[in-house]
């Protein structure tokens, strides 16, 4: 369960929001919108603990994410909007090392299969520089094919994604809600998420 | 727990600003009364030394500024662990307006110091221990000032500036005692800048230059801490009133 | 916590082995700084040796500089780095790693390569041998040190040369125990006391300077 509490965040001059709070159950999504520059990836940043709030405590399992520290991190997986993928490795390469920095278990077996199901079989042992954008894009969201862990915060998944993919990452965030899993995310489109509850959050 | 109430009460910059500014005439007042003491102990009372002549005098300004370098980095280092430790904003502001007064310090303590050099040992430089740290020290200040001026958000400015202090607060020592060591190794000026036999007024003269020197120091960084401060928080509701009030 | 600094080594000595070009052009750097102080100052052997130390180490003082800059700003530019503080271990541990990484891509071939340029300087083979020692013990030092630095200054304008100034006054002390050890070995001193200081001063920045650089990239990335 993941809480957040009368959240205040100011960026440089502006405040951005102030009082905001949500609750967030097992199987559930809360997707958040609002325009740009409303404050939505400075609230993601917050949520993984990587900018102190000015105001307010975030909660995760009824304690302060602040405390939990490395245990809040072990439960979270974070897809930024930058890929996070080294170029000069390859996707194989790149799913391997992430997941070994992450302290996660990840069989060569699991990553290729991972690959295979974003659709670059055949493109595991090609540096990520050979890659298109798109391409580049998948590989990064290959990492949630076999994750396990409880809680997804996601910047703007869906973008740069063709019709085919979206439905396809939809179809994997909706079996992590139907595993009892949480997810948070921003996006700009009207995206459907067959299974698990869809909460909005407007930030104005 | 009213100790503790009116320790963040006077960390808040709405109530720091106007304290700040009734402070300020009265450290200019005592800068230029200890000032005014030292100088006329210094420069009138003071016996000529009978081995360098009129031309040691310049230790009134040179000491105390020696002194004000080393001490203003502590003062800022002290700020900024406190502004790590307890995220108050007043602690980043304060460091930064100490930071050209202390650069200023050592600068002069350089200056000077080169100036006693030329008639004492007959050159304007020499690689002495202390000399060379100071002359590190200048360096730790312009880093400093440096990276707190390229940093466009000053939340961030403060935090990395912060650090920056603290790193260096460990370091001197290691780089003190490191450039005294090569210093012997080479023996190359083995100049000895204490001397044992120092007239009571000549150390009372610097003692009273010094205080003119702090009192200084602490008004000039009241008074940059209230522009840093007017600056920063220019869109709250206390700067505007203040601004308004000024303007009548 | 071994694994995990054993893992961030291995990515990053694979990154440094797929770009080359990086590691070569610091150790050409090196050469050619070195190589240039005899043109500057006139060949006599006696004043090249008197020389030698001070200019060797100020030479991989610069070299290990160069390299600095990009010690975070790649990590930081893709997004890795983010995902480096949110592992679920002190971002100290992945830092360690990586500064271990960089010596070995940076300070360890400067180590190597400098008894060939001492040759050029007329040094002794006593001499050279603790050449390489003091440049081998103390080059740690500079890329732990240096890290703070490379996290102060990440992602600003500018960034290069505001490194140099606030990294250079910091290395001081290696600068004097490093090039000190050689300069007590050629006078016939002995270079075992500043050896040893060296060795301290790698040994306390290893175990200090990633921790500091840390904190520093947590304020970089909020």
């Amino acid at each position: 369960m993941l809480e957040a509490d009368n959240l205040e965040c100011v960026r440089g001059e502006r405040r951005l929001f102030a009082g905001l709070g949500f609750r967030l159950n097992p199987g559930e999504l809360l997707n958040l919108q609002g325009r740009n520059g409303s404050g939505k990836t400075s609230l993601l940043r917050m949520l993984i603990g990587l900018l102190p709030p000015e105001n307010g405590e975030i909660r995760w399992q009824g304690e302060s994410i602040r405390k939990l520290g490395d245990d809040y991190r072990g439960d979270l997986c974070y897809l930024g909007h930058l890929n996070a993928i080294k170029e000069e490795l390859t996707p194989l390469e790149n799913l391997l090392a992430a997941a070994r920095l992450a302290e996660e278990n990840l069989s060569e077996d699991d990553a290729l299969d991972a690959l295979e199901q974003v659709g670059l079989a055949g493109r595991e042992d090609l540096a990520c520089k050979y890659l298109s954008q798109g391409q580049k894009r998948r590989v990064a969201l290959a990492r949630l094919v076999k994750e396990k862990r409880p809680l997804w915060i996601l910047d703007e998944p869906f973008v740069a994604l063709d019709v085919a993919a979206v439905d396809w990452l939809a179809g994997i965030i909706s079996g992590h809600l139907q595993r009892g899993g949480l997810a948070v995310m921003t996006t700009h489109q009207q995206v459907d998420i067959p299974a698990g509850t869809v909460r909005e959050l407007r930030l104005s | 727990m009213t100790d503790r109430f009116n320790l963040y009460r006077f960390a808040s910059p709405a109530t720091f600003y106007p304290l700040a500014g009734r402070m300020i005439p009265w450290f200019i007042a005592a800068s230029i009364a200890f000032g005014l003491a030292g100088l006329w102990l210094g420069m009138l009372v003071a016996p000529t030394d009978f081995q360098q002549g009129e031309g040691y005098r310049i230790i009134f300004i040179h000491v105390p500024a020696s002194w004000m370098s080393m001490f203003i980095y502590l003062v800022m280092a002290f700020w900024a662990a406190i502004g790590l430790a307890f995220n108050t904003r007043l602690s980043g502001m304060m460091a930064q307006a100490l930071a050209p007064t202390g650069a200023l310090m050592a600068f002069l303590s350089l200056w000077t110091g080169a100036l006693w050099g030329k008639p004492m040992w007959g050159t304007w430089w020499v690689w002495d221990a202390r000399l060379t740290s100071e002359l590190i020290l200048l360096f730790l200040y312009i880093g400093y000032m440096a990276l707190t001026a390229a940093i466009d958000d000053v939340r961030r400015a403060d935090k990395a500036g912060g650090l920056l202090l603290l790193v260096g607060v460990v370091n001197i020592p290691i780089i003190y005692f490191s450039v005294q060591w090569w210093n012997t190794l080479h023996q190359g000026s083995s100049v000895n800048l204490t001397k044992s036999s120092m007239a009571v007024t000549m150390l009372w003269g610097m003692l009273l230059m010094a205080l003119c020197f702090w009192m200084y120091s602490i008004a000039v960084a009241l008074a940059r801490a209230r522009t840093i401060m007017l600056e920063r928080e220019r869109h709250t509701d206390w700067v505007k009133a203040e601004l308004a009030g000024e303007q009548k | 916590m071994l694994k995990i600094i054993l893992a961030v080594i291995g990515r990053d000595l694979k990154l440094a082995m797929r770009r080359q070009a990086d590691i070569v052009s610091a150790i050409f750097f090196f050469v050619i700084v070195v190589s240039l102080f005899p043109l500057g100052v006139g060949p006599e052997p006696d004043l090249l040796r008197t020389l030698a130390p001070g200019v060797l180490w100020v030479a991989a003082l610069l070299a290990t500089m160069l390299s600095l800059p990009r010690l975070f700003a790649d990590d930081h530019r893709d997004g890795t780095l983010e995902q480096l503080a949110l592992a679920p271990h002190p971002l100290g541990i992945v830092v360690t790693g990586k500064v271990i990484a960089h010596w070995l891509v940076s300070g360890l071939p400067l180590a190597l390569i400098a008894p060939i340029l001492g040759i050029q300087f007329d040094l002794s083979s006593k001499a050279l041998l603790i050449l390489t020692g003091s440049i081998l013990l103390g080059t740690p030092a500079l890329s732990g040190i240096g890290a703070i630095g490379a996290a102060l200054t990440l992602g600003l304008r500018g960034g290069g040369v505001l490194l140099s100034l606030l990294v250079l006054p910091l290395y001081i002390p290696v600068l004097i125990f490093g090039a000190g050890a050689v300069d007590a070995t050629v006078s016939g001193l002995g270079g075992e006391g500043h050896l040893s200081l060296l060795a301290a001063l790698t040994f306390a920045s290893l175990g200090f300077a990633p921790w500091a650089s840390a904190a520093a990239l947590k304020i970089a990335l909020e």
